[in-house]
């Protein structure tokens, strides 16, 4: 008899707590910035695209929703021809952010993506690629990968000795 | 066999090994970079470090690198000690500090043996915090990527590419820290061979080019085992496709043919499978639009049939499975070859020396273990390509065998054996039409017209052995030579001869013949290679079939009005104007084929055939091996198999055997029941329900990526996986994950071991034969008991003609097989059109070298830019065989030169 009525108290009591519900979608939640939601393509701080297409998301990702082409520019730049995600098959877990050796490839806190036409959810670059860095800011793949592409040559990446003349013989 | 002790653990390996290959032999992993089965060790990289004890009681031990250890018996090694493990963590580490942070944009990414090794060992964090060393690259033509940056100094690339392959310019550059790896200036690789690099480099030092343009990791490729189709040899190579189309040729290993390397024709002669080009869909020329699906043109064709009589034509690059539908829907009299009709008695004296002649034909392998080589009429850099490196081998290896008994030198050592061998080479004789790649290593070489090398033949036979055919009128040197040459292979334990129908000459053949009876008869273990014109003459040859001409007769002369072709450009077979006489004439053409060419213009029913990528069949190589290729991705209905088309259209016309076959199964054995010369092809691969656990052998790797994303822009519902009827293989990566039989090998890939290095795990031994045996089945058992004289004719001495030129035909690795000129960087590589003269004949014409030289074969008019060659006999001249630009004739032929001076002044008509 106690316990029914202090189960009762403490359900009254509640009626004076802080609301915890949020009116979505007049209101919006505010999602940490690590939530796993849509994924995009991001841009290296220059403004380049920053995925070099090496494949190592479509290789993580579980249910094998990415396929993508690489191609090159005419000065050996590599990017995808194609990048494709078929949301309809994602299941946000993330792992190809994990993968990708460029940042490139994000997962950002965004989850409205319902669509009432299923073949809606398959996303090509254009819908995935933004004109900004996304979470991580500036860093620029090609700054400090070895190969040379258009506007840095050899030895002109971080790290990186000016080219070897072959030809010397000082130690 | 030696009973060494890894890690307390005994087990029986064989002597004479080094610990490296012993090692890995046993499955173990080790890594390793320097080191590589076909070439030996120098001990460079120092990776592969284990541990050895002097006796069970010592517990200290030493650290020894394995490649350059002898196996002992009793000896005690651990690979798992810990200061061998951090020895070679270190050592990566090390190799590591200039490696730039490329693998995202390298080619090599997914099948690198350096992300292997680095993962193998742990070396998992950079320790170097100081700048990187930077080159500039070179640009090394269009088969090969150069990325100088990746090089770790292994050494592999020149010493394959200087002492293996022969190559001169590719090489070791600066000092100390700075070694660079390339040519003395930018420039196309010459090699013959150079794609090899790409898989020899441990890294990405060296990548495929054409790879490049359409660039797709190892692991998302679909693969199938497949063969070469460019040349006889029969190469098995491993073909991958993506999104519909052929991205790369990679090795297969076959302990028997290949080994672990291709030719460049080979490695990227595959675009045509992509080309432009392409018949994608049947084609009624009676219908507009033309383009049809594919009932129609199956029925288009039903009708043609039932109205007329049809003769068929078959092609020694289509599979034995299609040449032999054609000839039961058309009957076997009204079966004929789609060859040249010198190509024809060629291949078929070719298939009767193999057949009847005492001498085997040796593999490619044991082409290597040769002690005395003749090659007579072959340029086999150009004909044959692997073979020549089979028979660099041969002479590299010849003076080792020798000198290393004495020396007390393990084989393996490679760089102690080259110290001891300096230049010293093995018997080489080359009697060819003119000067070869190979002449460099030659003994001595000897170049004249076909029927002097016939003759020279004949009198090496006369001097082994004295019941064979003397010839008479020989020069002193000439006769100086042949004996020298028939000394030689007397000394020899295992003497080969090489010749092939390329020279054109019956007379040349002959001569190998009674050269190798002559070898047997004086009891001597000698071996007979032919090389022959395409990947499946010897097939076509021992289906058996009537001439070209009687095809043209038959049709010309109203015995019959339809003909089907099949897998044929007849204008690369005979004369153009017999040939468009010929079509037009045929009241109905069907053809079948891959490509678009002269031939399928004429077709009135043109149905599309699947290339050596879409298709299933077999092929019997220039040694009588047959083997199979599978197919590597699926197609659309309208483009199928050449045997399925016919097989759907002897279904169609109820033919009282084809409508009982249903598949390839039904079509090999009844090819087995009905031809008893190819029985044996039915156990060449396994069947169409051969499973292991039940299932079936993926053709993708088991990290394929992309599924349900790849068609997801047309159909965002994955459509269910196509299936293969015809082949134990998938075309996913569902099915069972351990080693398959070796014939249905898609790709070498073992835990750990991602690159093409793999194949250690799939040896019976390292270097050595594939588990379960070597792929492909011989056909052709020579008779030892028939020693006597192959034919006792020999040939005149060569007469030249006034007012004539003997015309020989000139083969080029790039440029005179048909369909590795439709890709790209082949085109690049191939010659102008050119006629080669002697020098003496340009003096006396008037001619410089860049002018047009005007002549006459059987009423084909040619003009043509000269070459000149001091090699070439006077009276004869080379005109390059099957280039595009140079109309076809049946060489060698006579010439007749065409004097008129107006014909020097006009400017050159393209064909």
């Amino acid at each position: 008899m106690f316990s029914l009525l202090r189960s009762m108290w403490l359900t009254f009591l509640h009626a004076f707590h802080k609301r915890e519900t949020i009116q979505y979608p007049e209101q919006k939640a505010i999602l940490p910035t690590r939530w796993r939601g849509r994924i995009v393509l991001s841009r290296d701080p220059d403004g380049g695209e920053r995925c070099v297409a090496c494949n190592l998301c479509a290789a993580a990702c579980p249910v094998d929703c990415i396929a993508l082409q690489a191609t090159e520019d005419e000065t050996g730049r590599r990017y995808p021809e194609f990048f494709r995600i078929n949301f309809s098959r994602c299941i946000f877990c993330g792992f190809c952010e994990d993968a990708c050796p460029t940042y490139a490839i994000q997962l950002i806190p965004d989850f409205e993506m319902g669509e009432y036409n299923r073949q809606n959810l398959v996303y090509e670059k254009k819908d995935l690629l933004i004109n900004g860095q996304g979470k991580y800011h500036g860093y620029n793949y090609y700054k400090v990968a070895g190969l040379a592409i258009g506007g840095k040559g050899k030895g002109e990446a971080e790290n990186e000795a000016p080219p070897v003349d072959i030809k010397s013989l000082i130690p | 066999m030696a009973t060494i002790y890894i890690d307390d653990k005994p087990y029986e390996v064989p002597t004479g090994k080094n610990l490296l290959e012993a090692v890995l032999t046993l499955g173990k992993d080790l890594p390793y970079f320097c080191w590589h089965p076909a070439m030996g060790s120098i001990g460079a990289c120092r990776q592969c470090a284990v541990k050895v004890y002097k006796d069970e009681n010592d517990t200290k031990g030493k650290l020894f690198m394995s490649c350059m250890e002898q196996v002992r018996d009793g000896m005690r090694i651990s690979i798992a000690d810990m200061e061998a493990k951090e020895f070679r963590a270190h050592v990566i580490g090390w190799l590591m500090t200039n490696h730039p942070h490329d693998c995202a944009v390298c080619d090599e990414g997914g099948s690198c043996h350096l992300q292997d090794m680095t993962v193998m060992t742990g070396h998992n964090y950079r320790a170097y915090r100081f700048d990187k060393r930077t080159y500039i690259n070179q640009y090394l033509g269009p088969f090969i990527n150069h990325e100088m940056n990746r090089c770790i100094q292994c050494y592999r690339c020149v010493r394959y590419y200087k002492d293996y392959a022969g190559g001169k310019d590719l090489d070791v550059f600066a000092a100390h820290n700075h070694l660079y790896f390339g040519r003395h200036e930018d420039g196309v690789l010459e090699s013959e061979f150079s794609g090899n690099l790409v898989e020899v480099c441990p890294t990405g030092v060296f990548t495929d080019k054409t790879l490049k343009q359409h660039y797709t990791r190892k692991w998302d490729l679909t693969m199938a085992p497949s063969v070469c189709h460019h040349c006889s040899l029969g190469c098995n190579i491993s073909a991958g496709e993506r999104y519909g189309t052929l991205r790369n040729i990679t090795n297969r290993y076959n302990g028997e043919v290949n080994g672990y390397f291709l030719c460049d024709r080979g490695r990227f002669g595959y675009e045509h499978v992509n080309h432009v080009g392409r018949i994608r869909k049947p084609l009624v020329r009676a219908q507009l639009p033309e383009a049809t699906d594919k009932l129609t043109a199956l029925q288009a064709a039903a009708a043609a049939f039932r109205t007329g009589s049809v003769i068929g034509i078959g092609s020694p690059r289509a599979s034995l499975e299609s040449n032999f539908m054609l000839k039961t829907l058309v009957g076997d009299d009204n079966f004929h070859h789609g060859v040249s009709d010198t190509d024809h008695d060629l291949v078929g004296l070719a298939l009767k020396i193999l057949k009847e002649g005492a001498a085997p034909t040796p593999s490619m392998r044991e082409v290597e273990q040769a002690d005395a080589v003749f090659i007579l009429g072959e340029d086999l850099i150009n004909t044959a390509p692997m073979l020549a490196l089979a028979v660099r081998q041969s002479v590299r290896k010849q003076p080792a065998l020798e000198h290393i008994s004495k020396a007390n030198i393990p084989v393996w050592q490679d760089a102690a054996v080259r110290e001891l061998m300096q230049n010293e080479m093995g018997p080489l004789f080359i009697a060819t039409i003119q000067d070869t790649k190979l002449d460099e290593i030659a003994t001595h070489t000897y170049n004249d017209s076909p029927d002097a090398i016939a003759r020279l033949g004949f009198a090496v036979a006369n001097f082994i052995h004295a019941d064979f055919p003397e010839v008479q009128g020989l020069n002193e040197d000439e006769l100086q030579l042949a004996r020298q040459i028939a000394d030689t292979l007397l000394a020899a334990k295992k003497p080969l001869v090489i010749s092939g129908t390329h020279c054109g000459s019956e007379r040349v053949l002959m001569a190998t013949a009674n050269i190798a009876n002559a070898l047997v008869a004086k009891e001597k273990e000698a071996g007979i290679v032919l090389t022959l014109p395409e990947c499946n003459s010897m097939g076509l040859a021992k289906l058996g079939g009537h001439r070209l001409e009687s095809a043209f007769e038959a049709i010309l002369n109203g015995y019959a009005d339809t003909v089907i072709i099949l897998e044929n450009d007849l204008y690369r077979r005979a004369n153009a104007g017999i040939v468009t006489n010929f079509l037009k004439t045929a009241k109905n053409v069907i053809v079948i084929d891959h490509l678009h060419n002269a031939t399928t213009e004429e077709a009135d029913v043109l149905l599309a055939a699947g290339t050596f990528a879409e298709a299933d069949g077999t092929l019997v190589n220039n040694e009588g091996r047959a083997q199979r290729f599978f197919q590597v991705y699926p197609t659309s209905e309208d483009l199928q198999e050449s045997w399925r088309w016919l097989g759907e259209l002897g279904t169609l016309l109820a033919h009282d055997r084809i409508s009982h076959w249903h598949g390839f199964d039904d079509i090999l054995q009844a090819m087995v029941k009905e031809q008893p010369e190819l029985k044996g092809i039915e156990a060449v691969a396994p069947g169409t329900d051969f499973r292991i656990a039940g299932q079936k052998i993926p053709r993708a790797p088991h990290r394929f990526s992309g599924r349900t994303a790849m068609q997801a822009d047309i159909n965002v519902s994955e459509p269910k996986p196509p299936v293969d009827p015809d082949a134990p293989l998938s075309y996913t990566m569902e099915g069972y994950r351990g080693q398959p039989p070796s014939s249905i090998i898609p790709f070498f890939w073992a835990p750990g071991w991602n690159s093409a290095q793999a194949t250690n795990k799939y040896q019976q031994e390292v270097g050595g034969h594939l588990k379960g045996g070597d792929p492909g089945l011989r056909l052709i058992k020579p008779d030892t008991s028939k020693t006597e004289p192959y034919t006792q004719t020999v040939p005149q001495k060569f007469q030249p003609l006034e007012g004539h030129l003997y015309m020989l035909p000139l083969h080029h690795i790039f440029g005179s097989e048909e369909l590795s000129m439709h890709s790209p960087p082949i085109v690049e590589r191939a010659p102008e059109p050119y006629v080669l003269l002697n020098e003496e004949d340009a003096i006396q014409m008037k001619l410089q070298v860049g002018e047009n030289l005007s002549f006459t074969i059987e009423g084909q008019v040619y003009q043509v830019p000269v070459k000149i060659s001091p090699h070439l006999r006077s009276g004869t001249a080379g005109l390059p065989a099957g280039l595009p630009g140079i109309p076809y004739a049946e060489l060698p032929a006579w010439a007749i030169l065409n004097r008129e001076l107006k014909w020097k002044q006009q400017p050159q008509t393209t064909y």
